[in-house]
């Protein structure tokens, strides 16, 4: 019997082990002015926004759905915060609670469509993706806007006993998405619910309230990313703000390990997926791949992954060894 | 009953068209004229060639999100094939066509294969297809060569050369739908995989042929932008697979496969043209953004009113 979550570890671990061996200057780890810092540290703090999308993702899989609007609401609620700040002078807390609202309301409607409406997530949250972004578009009059507030700019680069808050962050809301799916009757709802819904509706589930609380998690999630990354650059940067990373997000949460037909929610890993992905980027970005070529490999890894939770990749295991055998 | 049970969606589709078109006549001058009729045509020409594809792969009971990134790759590759190594235009448009269907074919032959949701498999093709396109040239590329040229303005009567390449998409694409072996088998495929196969039908064969028709689409869907833009383009074609979707729900079909028509998607690709025009031209907002929320919002009621109409009247469609 493997442990858990075996084989996220080990793809994460070998990816690391080849760093720390053939990508100059990637082990570097310092302690300066009260924070660490290091490629490592980095790969933890950029990679906060898909950890956060990767926690609410695994909710939304794990009921056999999918919610490719989370980059658009990382856009809108980075707008939103950084509009409030600036245009209406409100003080953060206030843009920071609005623009979790706003995200929060997404999700709702993403939530209510799938489930009163009867549409399929993906197209729900297809229409969203392009909805999402047109309304902060429209805000912002595709402006970028940029601000001057420290206190907000903590939320992307403030650190907490040496270590970025972003991490800190993502650690609080996975703790407390674990603690609700392991220790709350919700997370066995949620995967009774993604892996036989008409049982599930039968047992007398109140599958609505479920559905809609999974698609609300997702979109928080995103919105807490969006403001992350807004603050962390200083600017609500609509056009690019968490742009392509759905797919980041639904590649980190299938390489831990949670089926895409949805019965099963693995959160760590998730995360390590999540980790893995990044650690993979930052790795082409040293190396001088371009960003733009980086979508090549990540697509070809999302395939190839995809393909290991297969039947189809579980027959070809099987006659290789039998084949080995003989 | 029988044909009002099949045609249901669509029927209603051109109904709301012609409502839309007559207020829209009412409240615009000029608006009921040939030449604007002939504009939704020629403007949306794209987007429609993509939509027939779509149409197909929705029959099946499929989705294609690559379209988009088939489509800008394969204007990107023709500008680079004209004006980095001096190709024909005509060998470089059927490169690429060759390229699309291809790419079309093997995202087929996977989702086939392995199993794999279409939607995961062709969310991975639009990501790989666009780096490709990265790969090939980092940047648009405007192409100026005297033939691109001269069939980017050429006419045929008072049609512009890509509004009669739309047409004729739709045309070929109702009779291979319709009367054709093909046809029946992607109707099949959508009704219901186990059918299909217990009837004997060549689902593998169809499957892979309903993305590499997509594909081929997109493919020829890049090159008609390359003559509206004449330039190969990075930027167009983001998004452009929601369109596509939103124009072929519009016009009927449903998101569940074997119901619905190409000829249903001409309507939701004029019914599209009509109310952006409406709004971005006629109301003067010219926000790329509210258009972009304004197709959503299109589909989302559209999607709806299927749910709401095939419950009612037809008693098709599958509980999600």
């Amino acid at each position: 019997m493997r442990p858990r979550n075996f084989w996220p570890w080990v793809a994460l671990g070998s990816l690391l082990i080849f760093n720390l061996f053939f990508t100059q200057g990637f082990a570097r780890l310092e302690f300066r002015d009260g924070r660490l810092f290091g490629t490592l540290v980095d790969i933890f703090q950029n990679g906060a926004p898909v950890m956060l999308l990767a926690v609410g993702m695994t909710l939304v899989i794990a009921l056999g759905g999918i919610d490719l609007s989370v980059g658009s609401v990382m856009a809108l609620s980075g707008a939103v915060a950084a509009l409030l700040m600036t245009e209406h002078a409100q003080p953060v807390p206030v843009a920071v609670a609005l623009a979790l609202a706003v995200a929060l309301g997404i999700g709702a409607l993403n939530g209510a469509l799938v489930t009163y409406g009867g549409v399929q997530p993906i197209i729900v949250t297809l229409v969203l993706l392009v909805m999402g972004r047109g309304v902060a578009q429209t805000l912002t009059q595709d402006q970028k806007v940029r601000f001057e507030v420290p206190a907000f700019e903590f939320i992307g680069n403030g650190t907490v006993l040496g270590l970025p808050f972003p991490v800190l962050l993502v650690a609080a809301v996975a703790l407390l998405v674990g603690l609700l799916l392991r220790n709350t009757a919700t997370g066995l709802y949620l995967e009774a619910m993604g892996s036989n819904p008409r049982a599930a509706r039968l047992c007398g589930l109140r599958v609505h309230v479920i559905q809609m609380l999974a698609f609300m998690a997702s979109s928080l999630c995103a919105g807490l990313a969006g403001l992350i990354a807004a603050a962390d650059i200083k600017e609500a940067d609509v056009a690019n703000a968490g742009l392509y990373l759905e797919l980041d997000a639904i590649l980190a949460v299938v390489l831990g390990g949670t089926s895409l037909t949805g019965g099963r929610a693995n959160l760590v890993g998730s995360l390590i997926g999540a980790t893995f992905i990044q650690t993979l980027t930052t790795m082409l970005q040293m190396r001088g791949v371009i960003t733009e070529h980086t979508l090549i490999i990540k697509a070809a890894v999302a395939l190839g992954v995809c393909f290991m939770q297969t039947p189809a990749f579980e027959r070809l295991t099987r006659r290789v060894r039998s084949a080995e055998a003989a | 009953m029988n044909f009002l049970r099949k045609h249901v969606t669509v029927l209603a589709g051109g109904l709301v068209y012609l409502l839309l078109y007559a207020i829209a006549a009412m409240r615009y001058d000029g608006f009921f004229s040939l030449p604007v009729f002939i504009n939704f045509l020629s403007n949306n020409a794209v987007l429609g060639i993509v939509a027939v594809g779509m149409t197909f792969v929705i029959l099946s009971g499929g989705i294609d999100l690559s379209v988009g990134a088939v489509m800008s790759f394969s204007s990107v590759l023709i500008g680079v094939l004209i004006m980095k190594h001096g190709w024909n235009v005509y060998a470089a448009i059927a490169a690429s066509l060759v390229c699309g269907a291809t790419l079309g074919t093997l995202m087929g032959a996977i989702i086939h294969s392995t199993g794999i949701k279409p939607f995961i498999v062709t969310l991975a093709g639009m990501f790989f297809v666009r780096g490709l396109a990265f790969l090939i040239h980092l940047e648009s590329i405007a192409i100026s060569d005297a033939r691109h040229t001269a069939l980017a303005i050429a006419r045929v009567g008072p049609l512009p050369l890509i509004a009669v390449l739309f047409l004729g998409f739709v045309a070929v694409g109702w009779y291979v739908a319709v009367l054709t072996p093909f046809g029946r088998n992607v109707y099949a495929l959508g009704g219901g995989e186990d059918a299909a196969l217990l009837m004997g039908l060549p689902v593998r064969r169809t499957r892979i042929a309903v993305y590499a028709v997509s594909g081929f689409c997109a493919s020829f869907a890049g090159a008609a932008l390359s003559f509206y833009l004449s330039s190969g383009s990075h930027l167009e074609g983001v998004g452009m697979e929601l369109d596509a979707i939103a124009t072929v729900v519009i016009g009927g079909t449903l998101l569940a496969g074997g119901v619905g028509s190409v000829f249903g998607t001409l309507i939701g690709v004029l019914m599209l043209g009509l109310i952006l025009t409406s709004i971005t031209t006629y109301e003067g907002m010219m926000s790329s953004g509210m258009t972009r929320v304004a197709i959503g919002a299109l589909l989302l009621a559209f999607v709806l009113l299927q749910k709401v109409l095939t419950r009612r009247v037809a008693g098709v469609g599958r509980a999600t």
